[in-house]
């Protein structure tokens, strides 16, 4: 009989032993032991859910890629989370979301602060080879302090989860299907409009991109801050 | 309800038809609808009830007998003739060839192979029984496997039961029936829900409308037997809005199920409750996918979630939770009525029973079939389907909808069953099988799915969102003419991109249809590239050096 409640697990990540409670996912684990594994739309503290795809990683004797951010580890487990293969569909999917909207760093006020940008060039992106969309998009400026760009916007979903999970307006949601979804605000108001909207910035501070920014900051002006997001989820959970 | 109580009503119902000398049985179900098959009812009713005839005719509206393209169709059951074509100004000539055995419209011939090639489990009762009288279905041995099971048997042992039957998911991908329903009932004594998926989404595909507009008990039979086997209380029917038809005969049957006990609180007296509602799909796509389903039932936005956790652990509002589709549920009762070696011994090796086809596209007979698996898809098209019209020749059939593959013709010897549909690059999917001659250009049928997996994405993950898109904007210039050999390395290339990193079978299957026509019809794309569309049908691209008109 053990007298401990917290189960353990052994698993390698690319050929290193690594330990690991049995409620972590491959991802936890992996940024506990400096193992690099690209990601987007997560952000520690708010909900995973699994949609940009870059955390995808190799699992042997499985035949399906499995993202490391929901895939919680078991004993024995054999993962690749660096591979020429991962790296190419890593590479396909980055492509992919620069080509889908109009992302113009030279002129962004996240140039040098964004998660977008700094992916591009870990991963040693140089071009883009797919044919750029150009799609029309609006900008809405109607909020005091806030501006969305939704040129920018990677759809992420980490402004609509911080709303919801941390803030609890949920003053954000996506509308939509497919390359036509756009973040909205309330019922697709605009945002100076949104009733439920309490104007706490913290999907400003979470956005990965220039697509949400306070107003008057010009070029590569706008860093973010999300120290808040971590004690406010630790004070959260000290609560429960 | 006991069993000598079903007894009764089944036999009271029987006594009732057989009191009459003929039975016309006029299909009302959405295809002969569309026709006017309400208006032929009426007409035949009228007609009959004019001629004093009304204590000899038994006339009555029925689901879908399967010949679509012959609607409105028109049975004398007594007689075992079948009319097609038929208009309300007829109705004096149906009801007029009763007694006098001759003439009446134009006349179907019921003994060809469209009919008796095909084996009935799932639509036995379909163009029989009237979908809105409980009584009918009863007297066609419904609800006869329900109130034995839950007076004879244990819940481990139907579960024991469908697993020897082999019986494997109808929704498309084939998981075991049995192996799904014994994980849930795994999950101990809580909440737990059963949810039939009736979000049948694939362009062309009307299995699951049919049978739940034509026998809508046999469904919630086989969802109530589902439930005491897994231990669930409470029921969800997932239709999509755009059935209308279906969910008013759905209502019917529920309320009618409730009223006789056989749905409802302490069913046939015993300490299982079951109790189910209707929720409706709002025409997105990606519903039918089970977790987006879920979702959307919760009152979210309907978009599918990675799994594991699968909803036989954690479903609907994280409670274990049974998804099946419907022509699985339709299945259970016969299963059970009959015994699993009944089932087992139709079939091929892993692939058991019949499958439900709506058979479409370019040949002479569409409508709605059900084949024992096993059968090649030269049988359904040639003998089945009677061969295709214009004397045109056969160049390939599509299986699966979006997420499938077209199948050319020199694989058409193949039978149909999970594997082998599987094993060249298609799927068996949920039913739908659009045969396509030769003028059909297999480049344009691929931009036609692309489009519709581009529209239907929920735009949650960036492979499936943005990379259809990619892919239809390279299939679209291929056919505009404006197509270069680097756009076909391209498109291989994001093919194996979505279909290995989206997030669930929408995105997975999305490159199906492109890679199945790249890899049996590489020619097609290569002469649109060199400026020929060699069926014609792509418009701007030159066909023998001469452009076809737009």
């Amino acid at each position: 009989m053990t007298k401990s409640t917290v189960r353990v697990k052994t698993l390698t990540i690319d050929g290193r032993e690594v330990g690991a409670r049995e409620d972590q996912t491959i991802l936890d684990v992996a940024r506990e032991n400096d193992i690099f594994i690209p990601t987007l739309c997560d952000l520690p503290g708010l909900s995973t859910v699994g949609a940009c795809r870059l955390c995808l990683i190799e699992l042997k004797g499985s035949p399906r890629l499995l993202p490391a951010c929901v895939t919680r580890v078991a004993e024995g487990m054999e993962v690749i989370a660096n591979s020429e293969r991962l790296d190419r569909y890593r590479h396909g999917i980055l492509e992919l979301l620069f080509a889908e909207r109009n992302h113009v760093c030279s002129v962004c006020v996240v140039n040098g602060h964004c998660d977008l940008q700094s992916l591009a060039l870990k991963l040693g992106m140089t071009h883009v080879h797919f044919p750029y969309q150009y799609p029309s998009l609006p900008v809405d400026a109607s909020h005091e302090r806030f501006v969305v760009d939704h040129n920018r916007c990677i759809l992420c979903t980490r402004c609509v989860r911080v709303c919801d999970e941390i803030e609890g307006a949920h003053t954000w949601d996506v509308m939509a299907r497919g390359v036509e979804c756009r973040v909205i605000t309330d019922l697709a108001q605009p945002w100076g409009k949104s009733e439920s909207c309490t104007g706490c910035g913290k999907c400003v501070q979470v956005c990965p991109t220039g697509a949400l920014s306070e107003k008057g900051k010009s070029v590569a002006e706008m860093s973010k801050r999300r120290q808040f997001l971590p004690y406010l989820t630790l004070m959260r959970e000290g609560r429960k | 309800m006991t069993i000598e109580e079903l007894r009764k009503i089944a036999e009271t119902e029987r006594e009732a038809e057989k009191r009459y000398q003929h039975r016309v049985c006029v299909c009302t179900a959405a295809g002969c609808l569309s026709s006017g098959g309400d208006h032929v009812l009426d007409a035949i009713r009228k007609e009959v009830a004019e001629s004093g005839m009304k204590n000899e005719v038994l006339v009555k509206g029925v689901g879908c007998m399967g010949l679509c393209s012959a609607g409105p169709l028109v049975s004398v059951e007594t007689e075992g003739k079948m009319f097609a074509n038929v208009t309300p100004e007829e109705a004096p000539d149906v009801v007029g060839s009763l007694d006098t055995g001759a003439g009446g419209p134009q006349e179907c011939p019921t003994n060809v192979p469209f009919f008796e090639r095909q084996k009935k489990i799932v639509l036995e009762n379909c163009g029989k029984i009237d979908p809105e009288r409980i009584e009918d279905y009863i007297a066609h041995d419904g609800y006869l496997a329900l109130v034995h099971t839950i007076a004879e048997r244990s819940p481990q042992e139907v579960i024991q039961e469908i697993i020897r039957s082999g019986l494997r998911g109808r929704g498309g991908a084939g998981y075991p029936t049995g192996l799904k329903w014994s994980t849930v009932a795994k999950t101990g004594e809580q909440e737990k829900f059963v949810i039939c998926n009736a979000d049948e989404g694939d362009p062309g595909a009307f299995m699951d409308r049919a049978v739940l507009e034509s026998d809508p008990h046999r469904v919630l039979e086989g969802m109530a037997i589902a439930a005491y086997a897994v231990g669930a209380q409470k029921g969800f029917l997932y239709v999509r809005a755009e059935y209308p038809l279906a969910v008013k005969n759905l209502k019917t049957a529920i309320r009618q199920a409730d009223r006789l006990g056989l749905l409802g609180n302490s069913i046939c007296g015993s300490r299982f409750s079951f109790h189910v509602d209707i929720r409706l799909g709002a025409g997105a796509f990606v519903c039918g996918e089970e977790t987006a389903l879920i979702a959307s039932i919760e009152g979210k936005r309907g978009t599918p979630r990675p799994r594991p956790p699968y909803p036989a652990e954690s479903g609907l509002w994280d409670s274990p939770t049974l998804i099946n589709n419907v022509e699985t549920f339709a299945n259970v009762a016969p299963i059970l009525r009959n015994g699993a070696a009944w089932f087992a011994g139709i079939g091929t090796e892993k692939s058991k029973g019949t499958k439900v086809f709506a058979l479409a596209g370019r040949v002479t007979n569409t409508g709605l079939i059900e084949v024992p698996m096993g059968i090649t898809l030269r049988e359904v098209v040639n003998e089945i389907g009677g061969g295709i019209p214009d004397g045109k020749k056969c160049k390939a059939v599509q299986t699966g909808g979006p997420s499938g593959g077209c199948i050319p013709e020199k694989h058409m010897d193949l039978p149909v069953d999970y594997e082998s549909l599987k094993s060249i690059g298609s799927m068996m999917g949920s039913g739908g099988m659009i045969v396509m001659d030769e003028t059909s250009c297999m480049v344009d049928v691929a931009k036609y799915f692309m489009e519709f997996c581009m529209s239907e994405s929920c735009g949650k993950c960036i492979p499936c969102r943005a990379g259809t898109q990619q892919m239809h904007g390279i299939l679209a210039r291929i056919t505009a003419g404006e197509g270069t050999p680097a756009d076909l390395a391209l498109l291989e290339e994001l093919c194996d991109l979505v279909r290995n990193t989206s997030l669930c079978g929408l995105g997975q299957g999305a490159p199906t249809p492109v890679l199945t026509t790249m890899q049996y019809f590489r020619g097609e794309y290569d002469a649109h590239v060199a400026g020929e569309c060699p069926a014609g049908v792509c418009a701007g691209v030159h066909r023998g050096g001469e452009e076809v008109a737009k």
